[in-house]
């Protein structure tokens, strides 16, 4: 089925820059094995050395946790989206990075545009 | 390490350092970034008898803590009681029963208080001027609350079904509340989203590491009021399973500094029956906790897929405690068990606590001669809904001292009549 995996922005120095990867899938597993199997790199940091899928790294598809749909043998279908998470994850540069600025992904917004001054 | 600061962060997993930025796991093996201190350095400028001189809070420890040079505290955080129990130690057959009581703690009345302490001073530091959070509500206060004192925007993240009062308790402070369809672990998934995507400094996700040393100054003031010695026996309310992981690192470092003897502390998780992945996976001896889907009034404690459960049971294992749970009856009991015996009224967590220490002393895991510190880390007041119904309005009497006595008389029958004066 074609899904689309999406990938955290610590994951992408692996993927080229690639924020989102398209693959053909019938199976959680078979998404993140297509995956890892385009960018090998990437291998080591979705599975231990045990081939199961690191403690810290979270995957969900669509909503919902994989671990409550039975892990990563539930199957997908067309269109569903599959999301990578590093537990606690998030962290960004103490200021836009160069990476972050070129792509303007990147949103310094802090102040009048989204809060009420108080 | 580097050279203008005692230091910086570490991945818990592979060791490499980052020195200090607003980061929670490590780039090359996406796992948890802790602060690490350069203690040789810090045992020659940390002094326990410099603290004689300082207020009793949090800031009394600052060397201890991951705070920027010259940061001096701006507010009265932490310093709460340890309330030495008589009654309950009593009706439990403790002979040293204490309650670190966090319920007070300044300014919004929870542990949360301390951790956001230290996220704000790192936040100032890597120049946010907007804070956040995602919470289930004692961290939304507190995020709240120090924000507008010191004069960050507050943008804070929250499941739909918090407790009202929890919801008011960071509405009052102007902070802008964002309500997300879906439970804890939801938001917190869209705030590690978030966090990559805005310039904003969110307490719990990449401000993390700073933050959770925060909870190293519940540690603290505990083995001080101890007379700085260290308990026997912690037991500690888990949700996101960092605080229990802090405690113990806070032990360890006074060690470390010469500051109380080294001793094996066993440290006792608690958590409701219904969400409890950290206590099963300890019951069961998982090597991995299994997530859970939260159904429980302790909504302080409902974090089915807990960040730090991997190292709050290897904390508890190795220490030779162990975790336990109670159900949502048990937690309405052990609230009113508190409040009516030592006069402390917490929240939904602190039942938690109380009750699984009861618990514990039934299965014969903590023993009448040992040192026993409870960890109340929230205020009753903020989930008043949760004992509500225990409570029904009491029937209503005229301003007359003929009502009054009718009124002994129809509640107590024939004795309060013969105690009429």
């Amino acid at each position: 089925m074609p899904v689309t995996i999406e990938i955290p922005t610590a994951f992408r120095r692996f993927t080229g820059g690639a924020p989102n990867v398209d693959c053909s899938a019938a199976t959680i597993a078979d998404a993140l094995n297509e995956l890892t199997s385009r960018y090998p790199d990437l291998s080591r940091h979705v599975r231990d050395d045990h081939g199961q899928i690191r403690q810290f790294l979270n995957v969900y598809l669509n909503e919902e946790d994989i671990r409550f749909l039975g892990g990563e043998s539930c199957s997908l279908k067309e269109g569903d989206r599959v999301l990578l998470v590093p537990s606690i994850a998030g962290g960004c540069q103490p200021f836009p990075s160069p990476e972050h600025a070129r792509r303007g992904e990147h949103r310094n917004i802090s102040c009048s545009a989204v809060f009420l001054q108080v | 390490m580097s050279t203008n600061a005692l230091y910086e962060l570490r991945c818990r997993e592979c060791g490499k350092t980052w020195g200090n930025v607003p980061r929670s796991f490590c780039e090359d093996c996406f796992s948890p970034l802790e602060v690490a201190y350069d203690y040789d350095s810090l045992k020659k400028i940390a002094r326990r008898e410099n603290l004689a001189r300082r207020d009793f809070n949090m800031w009394r420890y600052s060397e201890l803590l991951p705070l920027p040079e010259g940061f001096i505290g701006p507010n009265a955080v932490g310093g709460t009681p340890l309330v030495a129990s008589s009654k309950l130690a009593s009706r439990w057959g403790l002979k040293n029963l204490y309650f670190k009581n966090d319920a007070v703690c300044f300014p919004s009345l929870s542990f949360k208080d301390r951790v956001v302490a230290t996220a704000l001073s790192a936040a100032r530091r890597f120049n946010f001027t907007t804070v956040g959070c995602s919470s289930t509500g004692n961290l939304a206060n507190a995020v709240a609350a120090q924000a507008a004192q010191q004069g960050f925007n507050a943008c804070v993240f929250i499941p739909v079904d918090l407790e009202p009062a929890k919801v008011l308790n960071t509405a009052v402070y102007g902070a802008r509340i964002v309500r997300i369809n879906g439970n804890y672990d939801h938001v917190n998934r869209l705030c590690a989203q978030i966090a990559e995507r805005f310039q904003w400094g969110l307490v719990n996700v990449n401000l993390r590491p700073y933050y959770s040393e925060g909870s190293k100054t519940h540690g603290y003031e505990i083995a001080e009021q101890l007379g700085w010695t260290l308990p026997d026996n912690v037991v500690v309310p888990m949700a996101g399973g960092s605080l229990i992981t802090k405690i113990a690192k806070a032990f360890r470092e006074l060690a470390i500094l010469g500051w109380v003897e080294p001793k094996a502390v066993k440290f006792f998780g608690a958590q409701a029956t219904g969400c409890s992945p950290i206590s099963d996976g300890v019951k069961r001896n998982l090597a991995r906790f299994e997530p859970q889907k939260p159904n429980t009034i302790a909504r302080s404690l409902a974090i089915g897929n807990p960040a730090d459960g991997p190292f709050a049971m290897k904390q508890i294992r190795d220490s030779g405690g162990w975790a336990e749970d109670v159900s949502d009856p048990e937690i309405v009991a052990a609230i009113k068990l508190l409040a009516e015996t030592e006069g402390i009224f917490t929240e939904t967590a602190g039942g938690v606590t109380a009750g699984v220490t009861q618990k514990l002393i039934a299965q014969g895991r903590i023993q009448p001669d040992e040192t026993t510190v409870v960890c109340i880390t929230g205020n009753g007041l903020k989930t008043t809904d949760a004992i509500a119904a225990e409570f029904p309005d009491t029937e209503v009497i005229v301003p007359r001292l003929d009502a009054f006595e009718a009124y002994l008389d129809a509640q107590l029958g024939a004795p309060a009549a013969s105690a009429k004066a």
